[in-house]
């Protein structure tokens, strides 16, 4: 117990566990969304372009998130625009950006010397990492999370469970895609520091897939997604401090941990 | 002078109104040429083979899609001017994601909020469970949409469709993929929502015989209206020949039906 309140107690502790919180509110909000759309793709693909802005951040030797928020909305809208404007479906349009700005960050990397360090704690994630600066700006996109939810939450499910009866009834469905790729997209930039571009794109579906298991209704699922995201975001960063192990890693796996718990209670139930 | 003007536009005795209308997606003609006009209260079955534009029609008369030459208005208005609720749309259901978490009571709910609702209760919940017993789905009403048939499904649609009293009716292949039996209890259910009120029906499908009992017009649809008829004209060998290039083996009971007709 001593020992939990002596952690507690470490500033760089707190910035991570509110962090913990806020990104894991923000991810499991939109793994709802990833999930039910079979996006988990994009995931994959936004934090490898995130990743080309991470590496070219490192290069020039400035803050790397700078680089890598533009970097990856510009990816999120331009993958969402070839799939409008294309005959291509989305997992091609992902694995071409995937792909480029991948080979563009190993390039930037190599141009650098001593990058392995930080190169590593973006690629897995770190508590250290996380610097108040990341902390309001994470807070404040749950904020704009929260408020816009209010609205695009209902719109969102809409289209998710149908496109065509929503534009029917008049939904702006474009914009209201390219709003949800934005959101995903800065949600992912903010939680790269604690989970870690690897893991990323699990961390946007894991939560979601386990609330889905147990969920007979679209809201309960999201509510119950945010519930596990956060949970697992906690533990996981007490465990891996604990432990001394890479904060993602443990995030990701906690979430398992709780996936395996719904998959039983909902075979325990049928 | 200008009164005349404004009865002419906004005749309520037609609710829908297409004159020299052509649809095309790139070099690909989809329609070509539609005149057509449906009264109010009408229920009109669209027939044609595949790729004969019918699902563009319907996405024509809600607003999805704009014509590239002529014009069409549903109730005086161009349909994307018109408020959602006019439109009651039954989709084809193939294309419905059963694995989204959802009841029917909130899908029929949707079909008032025209949005997903967080939750169904009040008001909204009466309504949608009315609009379930309409179509004798009453007792679906909390089961996962993972867990209905195909008829089910088409009901709760249904359902969904009508709990908004809309103007004008459309449904896109309604009965694909059912047995008999689901088949007559949904065209039952059909036909009782055009006695009882003065919706507007308009029914894509590939089910002649249902298109011969229950509408008052049938229209035959291959990129042009063949025609608009009465069924009994419109499934004529001359009107079917041309649409399908055969008359095919439906035409030879509906012959027969004809007869005890």
């Amino acid at each position: 117990m001593q020992e939990i309140i002596n952690i507690l107690q470490m500033p760089f502790i707190q910035r991570a566990l509110i962090a913990g919180i806020v990104v894991g509110f923000l991810g499991s909000f939109y793994a709802a969304f990833v999930v039910q759309r079979r996006m988990s793709f994009l995931g994959d693909g936004l934090a490898h372009s995130a990743f080309g802005g991470i590496a070219l951040g490192l290069l020039i030797g400035t803050e790397p998130m700078w680089i890598a928020l533009p970097a990856t909305v510009i990816v999120a809208l331009a993958i969402t625009w070839l799939k409008e404007k294309t005959e291509l479906g989305s997992d091609t349009a992902i694995g071409i950006f995937f792909a480029v700005s991948m080979a563009l960050g190993i390039i930037f990397l190599s141009l650098k010397k001593n990058y392995s360090v930080d190169a590593f704690t973006y690629l897995f994630g770190s508590i250290l990492m996380v610097q108040a600066a990341d902390l309001y700006a994470s807070i404040i996109l749950a904020v704009v999370t929260i408020l816009i939810s209010a609205r695009y939450w209902h719109r969102w499910a809409y289209a998710t469970f149908d496109t065509e009866l929503a534009k029917s009834d008049r939904h702006n469905v474009r914009f209201d895609d390219y709003l949800l790729s934005v959101m995903i997209a800065l949600t992912i930039v903010f939680s790269i520091k604690l989970v870690g571009i690897v893991l990323i794109a699990a961390y946007l579906v894991i939560p979601a897939a386990a609330s889905r298991l147990i969920s007979r209704t679209f809201y309960s699922m999201t509510v119950l997604s945010i519930i596990f995201g956060i949970t697992a975001s906690v533990a996981g960063l007490f465990l891996s401090v604990i432990f001394d192990l890479p904060s993602g890693a443990v995030i990701i796996l906690t979430q398992a941990f709780i996936f395996f718990l719904a998959l039983i209670y909902s075979r325990l139930r049928k | 002078m200008h009164v005349t003007l404004q009865r002419d536009l906004t005749d309520l005795s037609n609710s829908v109104e297409i004159s020299s209308l052509t649809v095309q997606f790139g070099s690909h003609t989809a329609l070509m040429d539609i005149n057509l006009t449906i009264k109010s209260g009408e229920f009109i079955s669209v027939i044609g083979p595949n790729g004969g534009g019918k699902s563009t029609l319907v996405r024509l008369i809600l607003g999805l899609i704009q014509p590239n030459i002529g014009t069409i208005y549903v109730f005086g208005s161009k349909p994307s001017d018109l408020p959602s609720d006019a439109f009651g749309y039954v989709p084809q259901i193939k294309t419905a994601d059963r694995s989204f978490p959802a009841l029917p009571i909130e899908l029929v709910a949707s079909g008032l909020s025209a949005t997903w609702p967080r939750k169904v209760k009040g008001e909204l919940k009466e309504k949608a469970l009315d609009a379930l017993k309409t179509v004798g789905a009453e007792h679906l009403a909390d089961r996962p949409l993972s867990r209905l048939s195909g008829g089910e499904l088409q009901r709760i649609y249904l359902a969904r469709s009508i709990v908004r009293n809309p103007k004008i009716l459309i449904l896109d292949e309604p009965a694909t993929g059912f047995d008999s039996t689901a088949e007559m209890d949904l065209n039952k259910t059909i036909e009782n929502i055009h006695k009882v009120s003065d919706t507007t029906i308009i029914m894509v499908t590939h089910d002649w015989e249902s298109a011969f009992h229950h509408s008052d017009r049938v229209a035959v649809l291959n990129k042009n209206l063949i025609c608009c008829d009465t069924p009994d004209s419109a499934f004529s060998e001359d009107a079917l020949r041309v649409a399908f290039g055969h008359i095919g083996h439906t035409h030879e009971m509906l012959f027969g039906a004809k007869h005890h007709h």
